[in-house]
């Protein structure tokens, strides 16, 4: 009860702030007037958002948020985390608590136009898989016939499953459960024979685990899930600004701009195309209403994709996810962006 | 000489609105009132007004799509090809199926208890303070937490019954198993079943209802049996025999409707990951009903001492002096008057039983909240119109059970003549 008096609330606010966002201010102008960034993030998921020992959010998608609030600021520390729910995410979002939701999000159609979000792109290419003890003895999701399944709600993973085990006819039964750290419990304590959701939040759960080694991913990817950040429906400068820091970061990796030689770059780099990217020639930085040094300082933030790839959730972390779709179109992958021009 | 009260002049001025006492009252209330209204429809304006400005109005039409998402427990058929009204009404049963089995449980043993805390029995009445207070001090939430952790944690995995020398095994003569998800039990099976009847969108078993049927059937059968024992013992003094009648009134029906559905228990099995056969009861429904009778319970337990509290000692004493026992002066003499008392605020007991049922949500029992105010709502992304639907179907289901309740409030409240 006390949940939906919450949820009721939230929808009441939602509207009544809706109004003020609705009129006029443009979310870049009140996140610059706040001087800090509201960035909603999972509610806990090593190598995506997580906070550390010392309570400072990590991750995959943290980095982002920090991104984004270097091009802004050019502070990247001025970033304020939002833990989100699969299921309270989108409201959080419309209701003007949260600037930008970046939460193992699927861009899907209804969401990207009936529930009135705009993703800007994709920052990790997806797909749903299930995670099962070793000793259970199954090798394949089509062994997974009579199966208990523990399975996030309000997710796009909810919906997959059901058409998956339709379509191969097979039943299961499902334990609906609110956050990761929930299902976690319930999978460990085997009041679920398997979990599934997106296979890199799979990898990020075992790695949590104190015995990784005794669960695996099974092979079937049984869904696409493009991960993305999403902004409100209908700011589309806030958009752009997002979409374009995500962009830079691609770009970065693409013509070998990192951390390590960037301020180097800055100054030397004969490309005109990273010339335009760091600001030393053009402005393109006025044309989304930020410095000229906006992608410069949203690269320094955490480095370029392939680094925070690398450093959050890659081959050499617990975690140890390959590049593969996520790999630069040059390597195989899909990361192509735009040209800065 | 006659005095000529001079009639007051009639005439009205707007003054008197304010200043005449006559008038300031209502002038108060209709002011009070005008306010109220303009606050609710600026709030109301401004809520259509910002749906339309994000782009959305109120629209129910998503409750005819089709859902996609499956439900753990459903009392009516259901597929993820069902619509989310469909999806609804799955989770309606589930909360009325809670609420009926949490109010039945919750008022034996509260009434149990609460008899027994005015026992003379120093440990039992201790006992039962100790329980009331437990159980009424400490949230809801915690309890239903606390009960589904410890069915989770304490019993073994399904897998854990199988192989040659099982880690567990079942109990009852191997049809009963607790696992740490449900607990697997024999259930009946008909071998000649009567299927389903369409009606509209709910679906009637025809089993269920020959059951429901024979067991009424049987039951008014009874209680004619016995009125007309009555009537002839007052006519004649003479009480007939009617046990073997009663006997055969209460079971014949039912034992009858049963043969002829060819009706067998079927005991659980396990099978690949779970059980099959039989019927499996979720952790997730004996957590919620356990807490919330226990819960309840306590609530009911202190109504109920209240209200033989509240019947004159008087009363005990005259039935002891005629020389009846303690326990038939309890039920004959105190309880029927104490219903009195107890009545009215047990009503409101079953309705804090039926709106706790939604903490379902918290041990993923898919009642009203979980499907319409959960999955629905997150998956459609129409937050006012599911919370505006769960809000008037929990009205509505609220008005009902006082509403029944008061019918029979009536018959027992004390007939003034
Ligand atoms: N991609 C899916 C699933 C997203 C999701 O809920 N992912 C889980 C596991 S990958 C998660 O982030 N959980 C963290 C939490 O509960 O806060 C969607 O957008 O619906």
């Amino acid at each position: 009860m006390k949940q939906s008096v919450f949820l009721g609330t939230l929808a009441a606010t939602t509207l009544l702030a809706g109004a003020a966002l609705a009129q006029g201010t443009s979310t870049l102008q009140t996140v610059k007037d706040r001087g800090e960034l509201n960035c909603g993030v999972n509610t806990g998921l090593v190598g995506f958002a997580a906070p550390d020992a010392s309570g400072n959010w990590q991750g995959f998608d943290v980095a982002l948020c920090k991104a984004v609030a270097g091009a802004i600021f050019g502070d990247a520390s001025k970033v304020v985390y939002i833990p989100t729910t699969s299921s309270d995410r989108f409201e959080q979002l419309t209701s003007g608590r949260i600037d930008l939701l970046i939460r193992n999000t699927t861009w899907t159609f209804s969401r990207d136009t009936d529930l009135k979000m705009d993703f800007v792109g994709v920052n990790y290419y997806d797909g749903q898989g299930f995670m099962v003890r070793n000793d259970l003895g199954v090798s394949s999701a089509k062994e997974l016939n009579g199966a208990t399944i523990c399975i996030q709600t309000g997710t796009t993973t909810e919906l997959n499953l059901a058409d998956y085990f339709k379509a191969n006819n097979m039943t299961y039964t499902a334990v609906p459960i609110e956050t990761n750290a929930e299902g976690e419990q319930q999978y460990l304590a085997g009041a679920c024979d398997a979990y599934t959701t997106d296979a890199s939040g799979l990898a990020a759960t075992r790695a949590a685990f104190a015995d990784p080694e005794n669960h695996v991913i099974l092979p079937e990817i049984i869904s696409k899930e493009p991960l993305g950040p999403a902004v409100r429906h209908g700011d589309s400068e806030w958009g752009d600004v997002v979409r374009w820091t995500m962009n830079a970061l691609v770009a970065a990796e693409e013509f070998g701009i990192t951390s390590a030689n960037i301020d180097e770059l800055a100054t030397s780099s004969q490309n005109p195309e990273v010339q335009r990217l760091l600001g030393t020639s053009d402005n393109l930085g006025a044309m989304i209403g930020l410095e000229a040094n906006w992608a410069l300082n949203a690269i320094k933030a955490g480095g370029n994709y392939g680094e925070i790839f690398a450093a959050t959730i890659g081959e050499s972390t617990p975690i140890g996810l390959a590049r593969g779709l996520n790999a630069q179109w040059t390597q195989g992958g899909l990361l192509y962006t735009p040209p800065f021009r | 000489m006659a005095v000529v009260t001079e009639e007051p002049k009639a005439g009205f001025r707007l003054g008197m609105l304010i200043y005449d006492t006559r008038y300031r009252s209502i002038t108060i209330q209709i002011v009070v009132l005008m306010l109220v209204m303009l606050g609710a429809a600026w709030l109301i304006d401004n809520l259509l007004s910002n749906l339309a400005a994000l782009g959305r109005g109120i629209d129910f039409g998503f409750l005819w799509n089709r859902a996609g998402y499956d439900i753990n427990q459903t009392l009516v058929e259901y597929t993820n090809d069902s619509t989310h009204a469909r999806a609804t009404l799955v989770g309606l049963l589930n909360t009325l199926l809670i609420a009926f089995l949490g109010c039945i449980a919750a008022t034996v043993v509260g009434v149990i208890a609460g008899v027994l805390r005015l026992s003379n029995n120093w440990v039992i009445a201790r006992l039962m303070t100790v329980y009331v207070e437990i159980f009424r001090n400490i949230p809801l939430l915690l309890w239903i937490l606390m009960i589904y952790t410890i069915f989770t944690e304490a019993f073994p995995a399904p897998n854990a019954f199988r192989g040659e020398t099982p880690a567990a095994s079942m109990v009852m003569f191997d049809t009963v198993a607790f696992t740490n998800r449900y607990t697997a039990i024999p259930w009946l099976m008909f071998d000649r079943s009567l299927g389903w009847l369409p009606l509209g969108p709910l679906w009637l078993n025809l089993d269920l209802t020959a059951i429901v049927a024979a067991l009424v059937g049987g039951f008014l059968l009874n209680r004619y049996i016995l009125r007309r024992a009555t009537r002839i013992q007052e006519a004649t003094g003479l009480r007939p025999t009617t046990w073997w009648q009663c006997m055969l009134a209460l079971f014949g029906p039912i034992i009858l409707v049963l043969l002829a559905l060819g009706t067998h228990l079927d005991s659980p099995s396990l099978q690949g990951f779970n059980f099959t056969g039989g019927l499996q009861v979720s952790n997730s429904l004996v957590a919620l009903w356990l807490a919330l009778t226990l819960y309840t319970a306590a609530f009911i337990a202190e109504i109920v001492r209240a209200g033989i509290n509240a019947i004159s000692r008087g009363q005990s004493e005259a039935a002891f002096a005629l020389g009846l026992r303690p326990g038939r002066t309890m039920n004959l003499i105190i309880l029927p008057q104490a219903l009195r008392v107890i009545i009215p605020p047990l009503i409101s007991q079953y309705l804090n039983l039926t709106k706790n049922s939604s903490l379902a949500i918290a041990v993923g029992y898919m009642d009203l909240r979980g499907t319409l105010g959960g999955i629905t709502l997150n998956q459609t992304g129409r937050g006012l119109e599911a919370m505006m639907l769960l809000m008037l179907i929990y009205l509505i289901v609220s008005l009902l059970i006082s509403s029944a309740m008061n019918v029979y409030n009536n018959r027992v409240k004390l007939k003034e003549r």
